[in-house]
């Protein structure tokens, strides 16, 4: 038996509605959490990109991206662990503005972690940060010791280290298996 | 300017478009203008008025098992809708090809809980292939397209599409084109020729092979070829339930059903032979038992049209992507001829300890009762194996599909995956518009009859001259043998009382007859084959027999059972 582990899920997609419900389904009737997942327009117009983090075993996280592909409006989906992508996540965190002036305390965690500020009012502030899972959650623990307002993370956005993004040649293909076996 | 017509007139048109000479269906008011626009059209397509949409559902897969055409069925919105999912999940897992069309609330009501309103295409999402919502007027012929493309091509499968009711009523030209190709959608693959020499290595190679044959063989039409890569190579050939009737009962290399309920020889030589090579079947528990002792001794090709079965269950040592018809026919040539026939002689061996162990009992009883072995083996005689076979679900399903033989394909209509008890008399009334010219008999238990026994009267108002064979144990007999065998006989709730099935089909006006003594038995069957119209023979049958070969659920195929354990 393999080890659970994390493993990310690319899939490319025709934008339909209810698609993202087609493909949720495919983890819930397995009971399989998804642990992050983002949706948006790929590099081609009219093709989403579906990036889905999973804790699960490899033999699984196979058979799942057989069923998503199965699914009519799914282009072709793919699984990798970690080490095969570059991966990113956004975290902002809101905080009052008279903590920060109190102490230089937020200010140099903000220059430790390479955050950044987007917004300062009187009331508060809002800080970005970007990373992965561990380093935006680290340094929210650090910036609650002053009392974080609030605090939210996306999901995870990747990259593939192996190749380039070849969705454009992976349609010409297409096309061409489409019109020789039909 | 071409002319406007409703979008329930293109809808019609398209359906005619795509062939569809039968509808199975029940109105309501969100298909209303779709059921108007059928009136006009009532001489070129036969609507057949069910009597519960379920019943719709279920006749359209028996009609599209025995066609191979997709089934199409009407319902209305919210109930309407609804009652189809049972049928709809039934055609998923049994690679049925369906094209339900259901009425929906107007758009500008969606989401407001309208009066019969119901998400359906979140409801069917899990169970269908493909479905899709209509809001917009001048999609209808373009879905409708798709749809019949999706449901018949690859693995098929059932596809929902919901109207919303101002497009019924909406004007559009009416345009038709059929759908060849969907860019996200591939069918089926170019075949991989080096996987299919690895094959045709490994079944040159192997000493002890053996074939397992499913539904995939029948839906691509691969009958002949897997006869001749059969005699060819000399290799013995074992179904699935859905498998049936692909070989003629009489070849010398069928060997019989695989599984549960199947035959000794099947299960047993599974976990004996050196290659496995499964063709178009998915390796259903009810066909394996326990995953981890299944057939570990040997190695498998698995030819497969639907990728996501590859690996899925079973490991493929030749995972083999395609149509059986196709790969059969670039696989066949670089099969050299060989036979095996010492390996041939063990399932012959396994076959006489079955048949002293089980079918002696259950063909000849000899105690002037009646078996449902007897009642199938006897009418399978009287039709010389041509009729159609159809079955509910049940030990009566178990011993039609053992004792029925077919002297042709595409012949045995059953709920395999889902086992779907009130699947068999709606069926069918499917299979019998499917195919007028033959006969077809349906085996029901007094259980699973009661489910859908409404459609009595879609069958006598349009005079569908199907046999109904009520095998009543007065039992939920399964349901029952597994209590006998697992739960210590307590028979919780599986006592079933029925009405008078005589007089019920005689007041809807169908002809019927009862019969208990097995010397009236053979009198009874020839008065049903030979009465014109539709008729419901009720067998009274031994009320605790039990259905064996088995391999109880979680042991090895090679556990398979021929007796109660203590007998």
């Amino acid at each position: 038996m393999s080890m659970k582990k994390e493993f990310n899920i690319i899939a490319y997609t025709e934008n339909h509605i209810g698609l993202l419900n087609r493909i949720t389904i495919v983890f819930t009737r397995r009971k399989v959490n998804i642990e992050s997942l983002t949706v948006s327009e790929s590099a081609i117009k009219g093709v989403s990109k579906f990036t889905i983090v999973v804790e699960t075993t490899e033999e699984q996280v196979q058979k799942i991206v057989q069923q998503i592909e199965k699914q009519v409006d799914v282009l072709k989906a793919f699984y990798h662990p970690n080490d095969e992508l570059v991966y990113q996540e956004i975290a902002l965190y809101k905080v009052a503005t008279n903590d920060i002036l109190e102490s230089d305390k937020i200010e140099n965690l903000i220059r430790k972690y390479n955050a950044r500020i987007l917004e300062i009012t009187k009331e508060f502030t809002v800080i970005e940060k970007t990373g992965h899972k561990e380093e935006t959650q680290e340094f929210f623990e650090e910036l609650n010791q002053f009392r974080v307002l609030q605090f939210i993370r996306s999901g995870r956005i990747a990259i593939t280290r192996l190749t380039i993004e070849r969705l454009s040649e992976f349609l010409k293909e297409r096309d061409k298996m489409l019109s020789t076996t039909n | 300017m071409a002319e406007k017509v409703s979008g329930s007139e293109a809808l019609m048109r398209s359906l005619l478009a795509e062939g569809v000479e039968v509808i199975f269906g029940y109105p309501g008011g969100a298909i209303m203008p779709i059921y108007d626009a059928l009136y006009d059209h009532r001489e070129n397509i036969h609507h057949i008025l069910t009597r519960h949409e379920q019943g719709a559902i279920h006749a359209a897969q028996g009609y599209a098992r025995v066609t191979g055409k997709p089934g199409v069925c009407f319902a209305t919105s919210g109930p309407g809708a609804t009652n189809l999912l049972t049928g709809i999940a039934d055609a998923m897992i049994d690679s049925t090809p369906l094209v339900c069309i259901t009425g929906q609330v107007a758009s500008p009501l969606l989401g407001t809980d309208a009066f019969q309103e119901s998400d359906i295409v979140g409801m069917s999402m899990p169970v269908t292939k493909w479905n899709y919502q209509i809001t917009n007027v001048n999609e209808v012929t373009e879905v409708i397209a798709k749809a019949f493309h999706i449901a018949s091509t690859g693995r098929p499968g059932p596809v929902l599409i919901d109207i919303a009711k101002d497009v019924q009523f909406a004007p559009v030209e009416f345009h038709y084109e059929k759908c060849t190709r969907i860019r996200s959608y591939v069918p089926t693959r170019p075949l991989d020729m080096a996987q299919i020499d690895a094959a045709a290595d490994a079944i040159n190679k192997a000493q002890k092979p053996f074939m397992i044959i499913g539904h995939g063989v029948i839906i691509s039409k691969a009958e002949k070829e897997i006869i001749e890569l059969a005699e060819k190579a000399g290799i013995p050939v074992a179904w699935t339930l859905l498998g049936n009737s692909i070989l003629p009962q009489e070849h010398p290399l069928n060997m019989g059903m695989l599984g549960m309920h199947g035959h000794y020889a099947p299960n047993i030589k599974t976990n004996e032979c050196d290659l496995l090579i499964a063709i178009g079947m998915r390796f259903d528990d009810r066909v394996t038992g326990r995953v981890s002792s299944y057939a570990k001794q040997a190695k498998v090709v698995h030819v497969e049209i639907d990728p996501s079965e590859i690996n899925k269950i079973i490991h493929a040592d030749f995972p083999i992507l395609g149509d059986a018809k196709k790969v059969l026919g670039q696989l066949l040539p670089k099969i050299k001829e060989a036979k095996h026939d010492e390996w041939i002689v063990g399932f012959k061996e396994c076959y006489k300890i079955e048949f002293e162990k089980v079918i002696k009992k259950d063909l000849h009883r000899n105690n002037g009762k009646n078996t449902m072995g007897e009642v199938v083996h006897r009418i399978s005689e009287a039709t010389k194996g041509k009729a159609i076979i159809v079955t509910d679900v049940g030990q009566h399903q178990m011993i039609a599909a053992r004792y029925s033989g077919f002297a042709q394909t595409r012949s045995f209509v059953t709920s395999g995956g889902l086992g779907t008890m009130g699947f068999g008399l709606p069926a069918a009334v499917g299979a019998q518009l499917g195919k007028p010219e033959r006969t077809v008999v349906t085996f029901i238990g007094d259980g699973g009859f009661q489910m859908t026994l409404q459609e009595l009267g879609t069958i006598a108002q349009e005079n569908i001259p199907v046999k109904i064979v009520i095998l009543n144990n007065h039992f939920l007999g399964m349901v029952r043998q597994w209590q006998e065998l697992f739960f210590e006989k307590r028979y919780s709730f599986t006592e079933i009382k029925s009405p008078d099935f005589v007089a019920l089909a005689n007041a809807y006006g169908i002809k019927a007859s009862r019969v208990s003594a097995s010397s009236e038995l053979n009198g009874s069957i020839d008065e049903m084959l030979t009465h014109k119209g539709p008729y419901l023979l009720e067998v009274i049958v031994e009320k605790e027999d039990n259905v064996f070969p088995m391999v109880p659920s979680g042991s090895s195929v090679s556990e398979v059972i021929l007796e109660k354990p203590d007998a």
